[in-house]
């Protein structure tokens, strides 16, 4: 019986099934007629609308690429613009022998071995049925001769386009950056972050500099126009269009003659300066030396030339202001001085006498300072003045990393100051825990020692100290730095400023602002180290010289600049601000191996300030204004 | 003689109508891809050392017996759950949703293997309980499938993851979950469509969206679908000739090779070139059926059945999208479109076929 009854559930269970898989057969027959109607509707019913739209497919989609926004300097002046140009371009699906026809046109127009070797390039990348440049610029009378001849070239068309331009050249090529044309990597990008609509028919992005920073806003937005189009791919009709947007302008912060002579004042000096007005951050230079033409790395810098910029020993592709890490050397001895003061580890008053040497207790390892025999009695303001190692050793020591590191790095050493520029990278400002972490080392005693005179692990870039000197200057108020003013959309002519934002203020007593400042005053008067940078002046220059190691000494080893290469001298950096009082302008000028501050870095500050302060054009640049001037004309 | 013996042991388990359908896909795919791929080479060498690596797989499978099979589903079924919650934790990111899981080695992408993790366990757990089924036991499995259907929601992937909630949803409907419980989840499905709506992703809204008005983003998303529909209406009756489409080859046609490669087909082989295909696939669909009709335990029966319904239901998602009658979500044409993991996935779940319908005489006697 219960034999039965199993045996009976099994067969109901089996007809159960057998049910839900009629229904399941029933329902992908349901399937499968709907996709057979949707295919007949598209395929038959509706055939003959689609096969017009496929032939004028004709009804083509097309990108109306837009113009890429201007870069104007503070006053207007432009730093980065578009020219109008003509294009000769091959759509390769409607040309059967390549070769011939571009030996046919090299007899109408120029087409150098340059522009083929390209060619061929962009021809194992593109996918077919894609339109190549084959020229760049064609001059008036070459668009002419072409455009009489077109008939004998089917699938060879003239195009207009907008080319980038830099006039400027390699001046502002670390502020400006290039645009290139977009590589897989870029495509790839825009692909995630679902830009790439907006990028169809944009053959150029952003790569470096301001031109990499702000794309989003000098791009513009891609307009579309559906045309109709012949079977020879010729527009016919316009069907509709959505016009583009242009991109924005920006306006930048940047005083594009100011930029040019602190460029010119370097000579042949490598090195870095960068100006900020300290009541705002508003960057006011920003200056990489050596620069490159960044105009060749727009359609593809040929591989010789890069090959050259990129091997030379002098690193011309190397942004130093805002990537290259150096000790801040004597430079930090003002920010050690405040630190000291705010941790109350001494008085103003307080003296030591220096013996031009300094010990640590129970070791015997020299520490010497820069001046054999030392300075004799020395207190915190002629310690600054001039720039006493044996007095900043002995400070440090007392105050201990942890302090210097707490205090340093809410002063905004040790970490990127946030400017609106992509890859900055943070120096370095040691820690015990960072020596830990690094080297799996404990920190040392000796270790404090250097770091008290900004050598040993410390590393700043020049747009970081500049803009800490700029936070000293306007009293511990830090101002973010940007190289933008204001981004101006082209649509509406809506002016977007780029706020000059506060980031902290380090509530500094005044009594200490007040020691320092005027020590670093007195740096450049008679008796300090940068003596020659306010000779005569009419404003007063707050600043402090340093030097940092190339290499280091041995001891008991002396330096001798004229003994060593000179790529191994070291490096010269001189910060300021100025008028003293009421600081409008403050700057850090690094020069690489460009020994001693005061002799190499500070002139170049002094013209600077001059020009910016005064109006001054320094000497050797007025000829070459006229000169400049004569060419406009 | 002896050579005829060992072929004869290679191909014992292979199911040869499915074998043929299966075989005349794969064909035609290569033939597609040869096509889409602006006639070269390059793809169609690359889908041919796909296939190779999932026939064999595919062969394993069909000759492992059928407890092997059941043996499979706990573990398969928890490194997939363990997987998906890794990706959750430390998946990698690309295209906005996190969906790979970094091996070092290789990138997985957990929800692949859920596709047969899911109905496997379900089905195990049918046929563990079956003496007893109580309604218990449906809200179990219930959850078994919406564990890893909520994790694979999350990604995002919508699409994956609505296939998974079907593969899942046949296995319930196959172990005869009761009609009235089934009308109630579709009347509370609708019910709740306006809460789902307000959880999809903004891209995820735009792409539905984008059924109703494709114009709406000629540049973007509708994009695809406007020049879909042109390809497929513009191939009319006999189609424009094999490699004469102008949609695919003045490169009109996103994602040729993947997921839009079915409009590559109908443009070039029309609406006859269509009928072929659903024939084959609905040839293929009908054996599945058959095997299932066959099978001798609850399990292969679960199994099978839902095997073969996920797999009318991707094809018919595909198509669907592709001709424009559903939102564009990223399933490529089973057997079709290019793609290693996909065509590994399913011949798997064919290799179950197989191994379901050649083992189960052994089972009988």
């Amino acid at each position: 019986m219960k034999k039965r009854l199993e045996y009976k559930n099994h067969q109901r269970e089996i007809f159960h099934f057998r049910l839900r898989l009629v229904v399941s057969i029933g329902f992908v027959l349901v399937l499968l007629a709907i996709l057979v109607a949707r295919l007949f509707y598209l395929q038959v019913v509706r055939h003959h609308h689609y096969q017009t739209l496929a032939e004028s497919n004709r009804i083509a989609i097309v990108p109306i690429v837009p113009n890429r926004g201007l870069i104007l300097d503070r006053n207007g002046v432009e730093l980065a613009r578009n020219y109008s140009g003509y294009t000769l371009e091959i759509n390769q699906s409607k040309v059967k022998n390549l070769e011939a026809t571009i030996n046919d046109l090299s007899t109408l127009v120029e087409v150098t071995k340059k522009d083929r070797k390209r060619f061929k390039k962009l021809l194992t990348e593109s996918r077919n049925f894609e339109t190549l440049v084959i020229r760049n610029r064609l001059s008036d009378e070459e668009v002419a001769r072409f455009a009489a001849q077109q008939y004998r070239f089917p699938g060879v068309e003239i195009k207009a386009r907008l080319f980038r331009d830099y006039p400027y050249g390699d001046k502002m090529s670390h502020l400006l950056g290039y645009i290139g044309r977009i590589n897989q990597t870029d495509a790839q990008e825009l692909e995630d972050s679902k830009l790439a609509a907006n990028y169809q028919g944009s053959d150029y992005i952003g790569k470096t500099g301001l031109e990499q920073s702000y794309e989003s806003d000098l791009h513009g937005t891609t307009g579309i126009e559906q045309v109709e189009v012949d079977s020879g791919g010729r527009a016919v009709r316009m069907v509709s269009s959505t016009p583009p947007v242009s991109g924005s302008t920006l306006i930048l912060s940047i005083d594009a003659r100011l930029q040019e002579i602190a460029e010119q004042s370097f000579g042949n000096y490598r090195g870095a300066l960068v100006a900020i007005d300290p009541n705002n951050g508003e960057v006011l230079a920003f200056v990489s030396k050596p620069g490159y033409d960044p105009n060749p790395f727009i359609d593809g810098i040929d591989t010789q030339s890069w090959d050259e910029l990129n091997n030379s020993p002098d690193v011309p592709l190397n942004n130093r202001a805002l990537r290259g890490q150096y000790p801040p050397g004597s430079t930090i001895k003002p920010f050690m001085a405040l630190a000291g003061l705010n941790y109350k580890v001494r008085s103003p008053e307080e003296t030591i006498t220096d013996p031009g040497v300094f010990y640590l207790p129970g070791s015997s390892r020299q520490y010497r300072d820069w001046k054999a025999g030392g300075h004799g009695s020395v207190n915190m303001f002629k310690a600054i003045v001039v720039s006493c190692d044996t007095y900043f050793y002995g400070l440090a020591t007392e105050m201990g990393i942890d302090n210097i590191y707490n205090y340093l790095f809410r002063f905004g050493f040790g970490e990127k100051t946030g400017i609106d520029m992509e890859g900055e990278v943070s120096g370095l400002l040691p820690s015990a825990e960072w020596k830990s972490k690094r080297y799996q080392d404990i920190w040392y005693p000796g270790d404090t020692v250097s770091v008290g005179i900004g050598q040993g692990y410390n590393l700043v870039t020049p747009t970081q100290l500049a803009f800490v000197t700029a936070t000293l200057a306007n009293d511990g108020v830090a101002y973010k730095p940007h190289l933008v003013k204001e981004v101006r959309s082209a649509q509406d002519e809506e002016k977007r400023l780029i706020a000059s934002e506060v980031l902290y203020d380090l509530h500094i007593d005044p009594k200490h602002l007040d020691l320092v400042k005027k020590a670093m005053v007195a740096v450049t008067q008679p008796g300090g180290t940068a003596v020659y940078a306010s000779l005569g002046t009419p404003y007063k220059i707050a600043g402090k010289t340093g030097t940092a190691q190339v290499i280091s000494m041995k001891q008991g080893e002396k330096y001798d600049a004229e003994k060593i290469d000179e790529r191994h001298r070291d490096h010269a950096w001189f910060i300021a601000f100025a008028p003293a009082e009421k600081p409008m302008i403050a700057l850090t000028v690094l020069v690489e191996n460009g020994g001693h501050g005061g002799g190499t870095a500070a002139p170049i500050a002094r013209k600077v300030l001059d020009y910016y302060l005064l109006g001054k054009v320094p000497k050797a640049l007025r000829v070459e204004e006229v000169k400049e001037g004569a060419e406009h004309d | 003689m002896i050579r005829r013996v060992i072929l004869q042991r290679l191909v014992a388990h292979l199911d040869r109508p499915l074998l043929i359908g299966i075989g005349l896909m794969l064909l035609t795919s290569l033939l597609v891809l040869y096509s889409s791929d602006n006639a070269s080479w390059g793809q169609p060498l690359k889908q041919m050392t796909n296939i190779c690596v999932a026939l064999a797989c595919m062969w394993i499978v069909a000759n492992l017996p059928l407890h092997y099979l059941m043996r499979t589903a706990v573990p398969i079924y928890f490194l997939g759950m363990a997987l998906l919650i890794g990706v959750a934790l430390f998946g990698e990111i690309s295209h906005g949703a996190r969906r790979w899981l970094d091996l070092g080695i290789l990138t997985i992408q957990p929800s692949e293997l859920m596709k047969i993790g899911v109905p496997l366990m379900m089905a195990w757990y049918f046929e563990k309980n079956e003496a007893t089924l109580t309604l218990t036991n449906y809200i179990v499995a219930a959850l078994l499938l919406f564990l890893p259907v909520g994790l694979i929601a999350r990604q995002p992937d919508l699409g994956t993851s609505l296939l998974i909630t079907a593969s899942g949803f046949y296995v319930l409907f196959l172990a005869g979950l009761s009609w009235r419980i089934i009308g109630g989840l579709f009347v509370a499905g609708l019910a709740s469509a306006p809460v789902l709506w307000s959880m999809l992703h903004d891209y995820q809204k735009h792409r539905i969206m984008m059924l109703f008005d494709p114009s709406q983003d000629a540049l973007g998303n509708g994009y695809h679908t406007i020049q879909a529909s042109i390809a497929v209406g513009s191939g009319g009756i006999l189609g424009k000739g094999y490699l004469n489409g102008t949609q695919t080859h003045l490169d009109f046609l996103p994602e040729r090779t993947t997921d839009f490669i079915f409009a590559v087909y109908s443009e070039e082989f029309g609406f006859a070139g269509n009928l072929v295909l659903l024939s084959l696939y609905a040839f293929i669909v009908m054996r599945g059926f058959v095997i299932t009709g066959n099978a001798s335990t609850y399990f292969t029966r679960l199994m099978s059945g839902s095997i073969t319904l996920t797999f009318a239901t991707y094809a018919f998602v595909n198509m669907g999208m592709v001709s424009g009658i559903l939102p564009v979500v990223g399933v490529p044409l089973p057997l079709i479109s290019y793609g290693g993991t996909s065509l590994l996935t399913l011949l798997l779940g064919f290799g179950m076929l197989m191994s379901i319908e050649t083992h189960k005489k052994l089972v009988k006697t």
